[in-house]
């Protein structure tokens, strides 16, 4: 008798709430840090964070929080996990949800929700999140039972971290969060309608070797698949055994290294004359973990015309989706590229290619104002490579401090270059920042911003300030939306509506009232002393960069136009 | 051009939704959609009559719900031997004089008169769409005032004549 109501006893104890659950199965899927913002509905998660030694990086935003999650699995691979309340919780995170999904990023998300007896009810702090998230998410879940949540959490690490990565939300009513109950340890993953491809197929694979056999123009257009699948040392190998010259997408950079004889450098809107060039001449365009995005193609009636097309994806979504392909092979990048590597091919004859390409790039390289006194951007961001030996992590936001950086920032080493790419979300790129310190906390961090940009999340100075994270924010500070600036100037008869920003706050101050070392720079000299002072110390410091306000990014395919039309190519 | 697409789908809550919601997002133009339980507890069919140009459209289309995590199985079945129903309830004006004569037209279609009025009659009609459309073409001269389509529903014959042009698109190469 005593012996069972000792274990009637343990069974009770055994019980545990909903938050704690939740708060277990972040430790089982080994989260180390945790990105959010309290409230209400939440209440409960946090009670029981209270309990647990999970670190938990509390934002001024929940914009700051998710963009923060996004540059944390950028760096590290791993899933960036973030804790929002119910209503404007959940809402706050839209942007950065649909950043996440554009770019293939793994984020878990956690909402709270209103208790499920007034879910309906437009009941205080109440928002339709499935109904919100559900195009902007890869899978999203609302946990009706207390008892599901272990898997539904499990499944969802599994969906945000597989196949092509993507973030899931799981939104749990306070009630769920508040129940206790024994927990269940032996539920079962079950996903039948989730199955993705990861293997290629070999007869496609034979397809593709054959083809690269009897190519005379190749290029392989290596995009961020690349880097998800930690593919570039095969991507190395296997363009060097053929001697096939690599493009890079925007998000693609890093995955081949930036110096390599064989590297065009990126394609696209305000790509290399020679990337383009090699896309739009190729007679095989080997395309890894890329998806044609529009500002990489230009107008489609031009983009490699004569190219027999190769696709590899993991989302068979994105083949033949915007260019007609006549090799489609659905694998992870890796598995492909090492499968391409094991199989018997005739290396091409390519030399005559790549040395038209190799004059190209001479005769056309990147290229801005060298005989002038103006304090130039592309020179802030040379002399960021300068001072951190081309080895920090860089995190932009959107504009053209965006596509310098991708430009003059070369990048050798995956994982380091951290940017929104297909929702171009200003704000992104200081929040993001912190993820990436957080997940590497001995590298450097450098957020390039825009002065614009900066000033959408620059309330998350304050996460710098307690942490003392030594994330180094520069801002190229052209007084003006300089993208928007720019088309203005080209495409509008230079009325520049809503677009100058003279007014500005003063940055240096602003730093310093989050207790954080600022410097106000003009010129190239005063640049360099304070960023040999900046790059060796770690502390956080913001550098205020007034650059000239008139550059424009050059070389550029205007809308509408093909690869070969770039204007802006020389001088 | 109209295709006929089957889903099969884990019945959970949210799942219509999001495919709706996919298909206002790519710009896909619903003509109809039926959705029930199947013969599996949990596992539901929808029935989508879909308007699209090009099979580039159509393939992306099929990709798209695949990709959906509770989305089983997705066929276009439009170029295969199918059995398609649909279901109308047409309320006709009619008084005692012309009812026998509307009986003459319905009987030809096996449609039932399933509801009558002093002013009207509600007929019920199944089968595939032509078929509908057709006796709503001789209905309507006598004045329809009120008529419901459930949409298609479909699924393969048990066996299929032995075509080699089917289409097959390339969901995995």
């Amino acid at each position: 008798m005593r012996a069972k109501a000792r274990n009637e006893a343990e069974a009770v104890t055994m019980e545990m709430t909903g938050a704690d659950i939740l708060i277990d199965s972040l430790k089982k899927e080994n989260v180390e840090v945790l990105f959010g913002y309290p409230g209400g509905a939440v209440l409960p998660i946090y009670d029981a964070l209270y309990r647990s030694p999970i670190k938990h990086i509390l934002s001024k935003h929940e914009q700051g929080s998710i963009h923060a999650a996004e540059g944390y699995a950028r760096v590290s691979g791993k899933p960036g996990v973030v804790i929002a309340t119910s209503g404007p919780g959940a809402t706050n995170l839209v942007t950065g949800i649909t950043d996440a999904m554009m770019d293939s990023l793994p984020i878990v998300i956690f909402t709270g929700q209103v208790a499920s007896n007034v879910i309906g009810t437009d009941a205080f702090q109440e928002a339709d999140v499935m109904g919100i998230t559900s195009p902007i998410t890869k899978h999203n879940y609302q946990v009706r039972d207390v008892k599901d949540l272990p898997r539904i959490i499990k499944e969802a690490f599994h969906i945000a971290s597989t196949g092509r990565p993507g973030p899931v939300l799981v939104d749990i009513p306070k009630d769920v969060s508040n129940k206790k109950v024994a927990p269940v340890e032996d539920f079962k993953v079950n996903l039948p309608g989730y199955q993705p491809t990861f293997s290629p197929n070999v007869l496609q694979i034979k397809k593709l070797a054959d083809a690269i056999g009897t190519a005379q123009k190749p290029v392989i257009l290596a995009g961020a698949g690349v880097l998800h699948a930690t593919a570039g040392k095969d991507l190395l190998a296997f363009s060097e055994k053929h001697q096939i010259p690599v493009v890079n997408t925007l998000l693609g950079l890093g995955s081949y290294p930036g110096n390599h004889p064989l590297f065009l450098g990126m394609g696209g809107m305000h790509g290399t004359y020679t990337a383009n060039m090699a896309l739009y001449e190729c007679d095989l365009l080997i395309s890894i973990g890329a998806r044609f995005d529009d500002r990489l193609t230009g107008n489609l009636d031009h983009f490699a015309r004569n190219a027999v097309v190769a696709h590899i994806d993991v989302d068979p979504a994105e083949i033949g989706k915007n260019i007609p392909t006549q090799i489609p092979i659905v694998s992870d990048a890796r598995e492909a590229l090492k499968s391409l590597l094991d199989v018997e091919t005739r290396t091409p004859e390519t030399d005559e290619w790549r040395k038209q390409l190799t004059e190209k790039s001479e005769q056309y390289p990147l290229w801005y104002k060298t005989h002038t006194e103006e304090f130039l951007p592309q020179r802030v961001i040379e002399l960021v490579h300068k001072h951190t030996k081309g080895d920090a992590i860089i995190t932009t936001d959107v504009g053209q401090h965006q596509m310098w950086a991708a430009q003059y920032y070369s990048f050798t080493d995956p994982n380091k270059w951290v940017t929104s790419g297909g929702l171009g979300t200003m704000g992104f790129g200081f929040p993001a920042a912190i993820g990436a310190q957080l997940a590497f906390p001995e590298q450097t961090v450098v957020s390039l911003t825009g002065d614009g940009g900066f000033q959408m999340t620059l309330q998350e100075l304050s996460v710098l300030q307690e942490l003392n994270l030594p994330v180094k924010v520069v801002i190229v500070n052209n007084q003006s939306l300089g993208m928007v600036r720019q088309w203005q100037e080209a495409f509008y008869e230079q009325r520049y509506s809503q677009s100058l920003i003279p007014i500005q706050p003063d940055f240096v101050k602003l730093g310093e009232a989050y207790g954080i070392k600022a410097y106000q720079v003009h010129t190239e000299e005063e640049a360099e002393a304070v960023f040999s002072e900046a790059f060796s110390h770690r502390d956080p410091v913001l550098i205020d960069c007034r650059v000239s306000a008139s550059e424009n990014v050059y070389p550029m395919i205007a809308p509408g136009k093909g690869l070969h039309e770039m204007i802006g190519v020389k001088p | 051009m109209k295709r006929i697409v089957t889903a099969t789908v884990i019945n959970q809550s949210g799942v219509l939704n999001r495919i709706t919601g996919l298909m206002t997002k790519r710009q896909f133009n619903i003509e109809s959609i039926t959705v029930g339980h199947t013969e599996t507890e949990g596992i539901s069919k929808m029935t989508f009559v879909v308007n699209v140009e090009g099979d580039g459209k159509i393939e992306q289309l099929i990709k798209q719900l695949n990709k959906q995590v509770d989305v089983l199985k997705v066929s276009d079945i439009t170029d295969q031997a199918i059995v398609v129903r649909e279901l109308a309830l047409i309320k006709v004006i009619s008084n005692a004089q012309i009812r026998s004569e509307l009986s003459g037209i319905i009987e030809p279609f096996r449609a039932s008169i399933i509801d009558v009025s002093r002013e009207n009659l509600t007929v019920q009609v199944t089968g595939d769409s032509d078929k509908i459309e057709a006796i709503i073409d001789l209905l309507r001269p006598y004045g329809i005032k009120e008529m419901v389509r459930t949409g298609i529903t479909a699924f393969p014959r048990g066996s299929q004549k032995s075509v080699t042009d089917l289409k097959q698109y390339s969901i995995l190469n």
